[in-house]
């Protein structure tokens, strides 16, 4: 076959299969034609680059003004940080994005991985707070930008995973107490909005802990997150155990394992490995639902945002240019996530296939 | 027989240490709450509310009770949830089967469309969609026209309501101080309705896409080969088999949706958790305000809860015929 006709037979198949394919396709055509150049001309040709706000007022909103941007990114990124020592943030994030990456990546094997982590989450607290080594101490209340976004997510993550394993095994479990007491959390968390949780953590947590223990807003509110981020990853873990067959428990009792033990070396392995993917969506909306932490005056990415351009009269009206930037951080961040958890899917069907070949 | 000994130890230490535990805390928090001041109790409810609210489906007035004030705002966030449930469970639908077809353009525009939305938090839409409109859309005095009698300014959007003096409809006009008549949808409300509703649409997509798909392949082609035409090997076949696995999942979108409407308070629109945050500023009834706001989401959830069994065993039913 030549080129001409594979091209046709292509364009047949893909666009024009039957009529209503081949209206749906000029159409699309038609609408791209129209809006693309104005597209096109916003993003690009007509948008200002440089941190110029009487260019930007110029231009008119017929371009983007990219110049927010450039203007205010110490501040969308950083937040309220002392600007002089801006440079431990941009560290700290950088170190904690690196062990997260190895980690997607695999580029590390368990036990390196393992001190990666035990070395930048220290790291990363030391670097934001101060207070050793010659730094000087930086309250929690300026931490914010993205390495707050990034904490919040990341340690809400790691301490929930463990809290949502414990609480699937209560639900799991035969005793009427523990069963009841997950059940009610599980189900009490995931009823009410992440809002009303934060509310909880930021006005109730004071008037309940004793006296003189002042906890700051920034741990009350990470609390408040691990509890709301554990009720959903209960479920999901809770699917994972039950989807373990009957005959693994046998097998292992047949061993002359006992129950704890069998848990640990024969079922959670399999049931967390079933779940990484569905956990790694979890990850990706708690990753997004960080950025509630602005309606309790957390200034994290989008708080931060809020904070660099509200004040300001002669940048405020480029506003979307800036949600447009902080949303493509995000966005990198979620794709890049869901991606790997469906590399993992993917990865997870073909080693069941292999091993049911083997069987 | 060994459980039944763990039981037996595990069940009374577990309750003793549980009812120690909410003693003390109970006792710590009445400590902290006398020294504070804080007076504790729901009878702030029906002392008048003393602030306005923006906007209300049900006549409000700042003198009337806070209880008033909070069905105000729960009145609120159906307003803008139920509305937006249909929209998006519409457009959801669409962008789902689109995800599907036989044309690459429309294939890839649907995902582009879901992959663009679902990976940027709904707050940032909200925030966008409300600048976007408070400040990039012209001043009412001369607000688009979108069609006859409907006009979209920074105040709102005007559309053509039933009632009015003269006539079945009460049709929005130009004025001199910008548009008179007809009803107005406010700016907050049209952010929060176009953020939740777009948003939720991407989670709709692919839910309905999962559906589909979970159908077996073998009964598309046996459809086919019996001569049913695409329309109606979908309508017949396809529809009544996928509907069973999309509507557990969907009735969730649907519950999140209504949850997510709480992210109003951020741009100002009085639901209910923002006139409970209000509530809250003004009494101080920290722990009141909040154990309201969960009860209700929580029976809204268990109504949804209901629904969707309900509606699970029709469509079964229904797949069966």
């Amino acid at each position: 076959m030549n080129r001409v006709a594979t091209t046709r037979a292509w364009l047949r198949r893909n666009l024009f299969s039957d009529v209503f394919s081949g209206l749906t396709t000029l159409l699309l055509l038609a609408g791209g034609v129209h809006w693309l150049p104005g597209l096109i001309d916003w993003v690009l040709l007509q948008a200002v680059f440089t941190p110029d706000a009487a260019a930007c007022e110029a231009v008119d909103h017929a371009g983007a003004c990219w110049g927010v941007v450039a203007e205010k990114y110490r501040f969308i990124l950083f937040g309220r940080y002392p600007y002089a020592e801006q440079w431990r943030p941009l560290l700290a994030t950088t170190l904690l994005l690196l062990v997260i990456v190895a980690s997607g990546l695999r580029l590390l094997a368990c036990g390196p991985l393992l001190a990666a982590w035990l070395l930048a989450l220290p790291a990363f607290f030391v670097l934001m707070g101060g207070g050793y080594f010659g730094l000087t101490a930086v309250g929690s209340d300026l931490w914010g930008g993205l390495p707050l976004t990034l904490l919040l997510a990341t340690m809400g993550m790691l301490l929930a995973l463990p809290l949502a394993v414990l609480v699937a095994l209560g639900r799991q479990s035969s005793l009427p107490l523990p069963r009841a007491l997950c059940t009610v959390y599980v189900e009490l968390v995931r009823g009410v909005p992440l809002i009303s949780v934060l509310f909880l953590a930021s006005f109730l947590f004071p008037i309940i802990l004793p006296q003189g223990s002042s906890v700051d807003v920034l741990l009350r509110v990470q609390g408040g997150i691990v509890l709301f981020a554990a009720a959903y990853l209960s479920e999901t873990i809770r699917g994972g155990l039950q989807a373990v067959p009957g005959g693994q428990h046998d097998a292992a009792a047949a061993l002359g394992l006992g129950r704890w033990q069998a848990m640990r070396w024969i079922i959670l392995p399999q049931a967390l490995r079933a779940v990484i993917p569905s956990v790694m969506n979890s990850a990706v909306s708690i990753f997004k639902d960080t950025s509630l932490v602005t309606v309790v005056s957390l200034y994290e990415l989008t708080g931060a945002l809020s904070l660099a351009l509200a004040g300001d009269a002669e940048w405020r009206s480029f506003h979307l240019e800036g949600y447009l930037f902080i949303g493509l951080i995000y966005w990198i961040g979620c794709y890049a996530m869901s991606r790997f958890s469906r590399t993992l899917e993917l990865e997870g069907g073909l080693q069941r296939k292999s091993l049911q070949g083997l069987g | 027989m060994a459980d039944f000994r763990h039981a037996a130890f595990a069940t009374p230490l577990l309750a003793g240490g549980l009812l120690a535990g909410l003693w003390w805390l109970l006792d710590v928090t009445a400590a902290n709450m006398h020294e504070r001041g804080i007076r504790s109790g729901f009878g702030f409810l029906s002392d008048p509310a003393g602030f306005g609210i923006g906007e209300s489906l049900l006549p409000f007035d700042s003198a009337d009770s806070t209880l008033w004030a909070l069905a105000a705002g729960l009145a609120n966030t159906l307003r803008v949830a139920l509305p937006a449930i249909v929209f998006s469970t519409l457009l959801g639908t669409l962008i789902g089967l689109g995800r599907l077809s036989p044309n690459l353009l429309l294939r890839g525009l649907c995902a582009v469309y879901v992959e663009t939305l679902r990976n940027v938090p709904l707050l940032l839409h909200l925030l966008a969609w409300y600048f976007v409109v408070t400040d990039l859309l012209p001043p009412a005095s001369d607000a688009l026209q979108l069609a006859p009698h409907v006009f979209l300014g920074k105040s709102g959007l005007a559309l053509p309501w039933p009632g009015g003096d003269s006539g079945l409809f009460d049709l929005p006009a130009r004025g001199e101080m910008g548009i008179v008549g007809g009803a107005v949808l406010t700016p907050e409300f049209l952010a929060l309705f176009l953020g939740l509703t777009l948003y939720t649409a991407a989670y709709v997509a692919e839910t309905v896409r999962a559906g589909i798909q979970s159908v077996p392949r073998g009964q598309s082609d046996a459809g086919l080969a019996l001569g049913l035409t695409r329309a109606r090997l979908f309508r017949l076949v396809l529809l009544p088999q996928a509907l069973r696995s999309i509507i557990p999942p969907l009735t969730n979108q649907h519950l999140s949706l209504t949850k997510n409407a709480s992210l109003a308070v951020a741009i100002g629109y009085p639901d209910l958790v923002s006139v409970a945050n209000t509530t809250l500023n003004q009494t101080g009834r920290a722990a009141e305000c909040i154990a309201l706001i969960m009860a209700v989401y929580l029976i809204l959830s268990i109504l949804t809860a209901w629904l969707s069994a309900w509606l699970e065993r029709r469509t079964g039913r229904w797949a069966e015929r």
